[in-house]
């Protein structure tokens, strides 16, 4: 039976631009048909936006890369209508364990925290989350939603201006040009449009290697935790990583160092030996992919430029431990997708893009000192380095004073758009993790969830406070999304977004993002913080 | 300031008769070791980041 990853699932087909006298325009054209770059077209094309998606190949990412996808993935790509088939196929996980030289240090549940719809994380190859994105172009096509994504199809030249972007592409049956108003360069970590443009990247490099095998387990003889060694007697001096994927697969991460004979350490001959001594001589296994990766931590120092912007890895670079490159990615698609809609509907001035690289670097900022940190405490950079690691780990095995000193990766959260310029008022009197700038936090209502009332255009959360059910700005419609407490099933409404406070008024972006926030209703205030969040003069 | 930088440990001559002889028959690796298992567990009591980082900038200089 051939894998997912070895079928073309968009395979070439001509177009009539391709036939076309002059070039056709587009108002976006998005290069790049990985997960960040499909994460916007569904966006984008649901906001209504004609959308072309151009990559060079035809097929879902070869083997697995990003493995764990997490809980506000999941919420977007609820709102994007894909998430119910994502978290069917995934697998969930809670228990974690931590070994150090031959022996288990501590097991920790990542205790689920109540009145979310989603879990912190499910674990799911990448290709499968391609493969249902794709699927999910596919019915918006067939819905009759202008979505044209074009296998074999690779950029070869890029030229922008503050007018527009004009492109050439090459197929199987020769080259073509395009115009479009924005091009959005999904183009992946070695980002060819980068180069083009001669742009390059910004930040501590960081580099190491890491051997990566995922291998089938018929037997399943592994429980679905996840496993981190540091300093294992079968990688000396190195960490090593075990987590379970749907179908049997699991992820076997070796870390190599960085002076290594990459070619040699991926032959078959040396690969088996080293996942046999991890996973016991006796275990029976099959290598599904292998792969040696090295990792950067670094980003662009601005992601738009003219009319061309970045998003995910063209943009941005983790090292894996936290499982931060997907998913912010995904994250910077949503980011972008409402802003490109309404700059483009004249809904918005332009300077709302702005806000983009504000929001997404600080992202990036916060996405890369975390899994720096990890790295650090993971591969110590000096003596005195690695005797405190040490010394966390030989306490936590006693005590769990240090267990949360131990970092091998800390998962993925949104970032919260602390200093963004499109925050409004804040009322310090209520929590603190739904002030402006964060992700609006799920809960249970007596009718279904928070976050699916929460469906992608600008809206007035209010909780026991009268207010219109309409609050025009120009062309934007604030929709009310009135809840008292009789909707709030076990107080976590009100935890999460009263606290001291009897009433709420939150002003909720289209990306689910919390702008302002009030006690009570006042007209004024909130048709000028909504114009503060369209990026308008304050 | 936070950090106590006054006297603050009774019979102070029997905690650091305490804390060398802690360190007796350890080899220097050990003996480093020791500390930094000591530090991390007397930083974990304090807690409080602003002591901790009052700490951190006296003992620099
Ligand atoms: C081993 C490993 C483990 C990982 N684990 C995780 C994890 O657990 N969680 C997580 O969130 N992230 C993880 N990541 C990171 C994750 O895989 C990436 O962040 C993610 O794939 C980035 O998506 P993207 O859409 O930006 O780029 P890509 O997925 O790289 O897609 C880029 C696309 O652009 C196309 N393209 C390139 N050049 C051109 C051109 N000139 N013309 C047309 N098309 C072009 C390519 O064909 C490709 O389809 C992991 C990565 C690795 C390698």
């Amino acid at each position: 039976m051939s894998k997912v990853f070895e079928i073309p699932l968009y395979p070439y087909a001509r177009h009539a631009d391709q036939d076309a006298q002059a070039p056709v325009r587009h108002p976006i054209v998005i290069v790049g048909a990985g997960p960040v770059g499909l994460a916007l077209a569904i966006d984008l094309v649901l906001r209504g936006q004609p959308v072309v998606v151009l990559d060079e190949n035809d097929k879902v990412s070869r083997g697995s890369r990003a493995i764990c996808f997490s809980k506000r993935t999941l919420e977007i790509f609820d709102r994007l209508g894909l998430g119910d088939g994502l978290v069917d196929k995934g697998v969930e996980w809670n228990l974690g364990k931590v070994y150090f030289d031959e022996r288990q240090v501590f097991a920790f549940n990542l205790q689920p925290e109540a009145g979310h719809k989603r879990p912190a994380f499910i674990n799911l190859q990448q290709y499968y989350l391609e493969q249902h994105l794709v699927d999910r172009c596919r019915v918006l096509e067939s819905e009759g939603k202008p979505i044209s994504l074009r296998g074999s199809n690779r950029v070869t030249t890029v030229r922008s201006d503050p007018d527009g972007v004009e492109l050439e592409i090459n197929t199987p049956e020769g080259p073509y040009h395009l115009q479009a108003d924005y091009l959005i360069a999904c183009d992946g970590a070695a980002s060819p449009i980068r180069g083009m443009l001669g742009l390059d990247f910004l930040g501590r490099v960081f580099e190491d290697n890491f051997l990566i095998a995922d291998v089938v387990m018929p037997d399943g003889k592994f429980p679905t935790e996840r496993r981190f060694w540091f300093d294992p007697p079968f990688n000396r001096g190195q960490s090593a990583l075990l987590h379970k994927q749907p179908d049997n697969v699991w992820r076997i991460d070796l870390q190599l160092g960085w002076n290594i004979d990459k070619a040699e350490e991926s032959k078959p001959e040396n690969v088996i030996p080293r996942v046999r001594a991890f996973l016991g001589k006796d275990t029976e296994f099959e290598l599904e992919w292998v792969s040696i990766y090295t990792f950067q931590c670094r980003h662009m120092e601005r992601f738009t430029h003219d009319r061309v912007i970045f998003a995910g890895d063209s943009a941005h670079q983790v090292s894996p431990f936290g499982a931060r490159g997907a998913n912010s990615g995904i994250q910077d698609a949503e980011n972008l997708a409402w802003k490109l809609d309404l700059v483009l509907r004249g809904d918005a001035p332009t300077s709302l893009l702005a806000s983009y690289d504000a929001e997404r670097i600080a992202a990036a900022d916060e996405n890369i000192r975390h899994s720096t940190r990890a790295t650090d405490f993971i591969t110590p950079k000096s003596e005195i380095s690695r005797l405190f690691r040490d010394a966390v780990l030989d306490l936590s095995e006693k005590w769990p004073a240090t267990r949360p000193l131990v970092n091998s990766g800390r998962l993925s959260t949104p970032a919260t758009y602390d200093a963004s310029p499109l925050n409004g008022p804040n009322n310090a009197g209520m929590p603190p993790r739904t002030r402006p700038g964060s992700v609006a936090a799920d809960v249970a209502l007596s009718d279904g969830w928070l976050m699916d009332r929460l469906t992608g255009g600008f809206q007035l959360l209010t909780i026991n406070v009268p207010a219109p059910d309409v609050v025009t700005v120009g062309n934007i419609s604030v929709h009310r999304l009135a809840l008292d407490r009789s909707d709030d099933l076990n107080g976590l409404l009100s935890a999460r977004y009263l606290g001291s406070v009897g009433s709420g008024v939150y002003l909720i972006r289209p990306d689910q993002h919390i702008a302002a926030r009030w006690t009570d209703y006042d007209e004024a205030s909130v048709i000028k913080a909504v114009k503060g969040a369209l990026g308008m003069p304050k | 300031m936070k950090l106590n930088t006054l006297p603050n440990i009774a019979e102070a001559d029997d905690f650091y008769a305490d804390l060398i002889a802690a360190h007796e028959g350890l080899t220097k690796a050990e003996s480093d070791a020791f500390n930094a298992r000591l530090i991390l567990l007397l930083a974990n009591h304090i807690g409080d980041r602003t002591v901790l980082s009052e700490a951190l900038s006296a003992a620099a200089k």
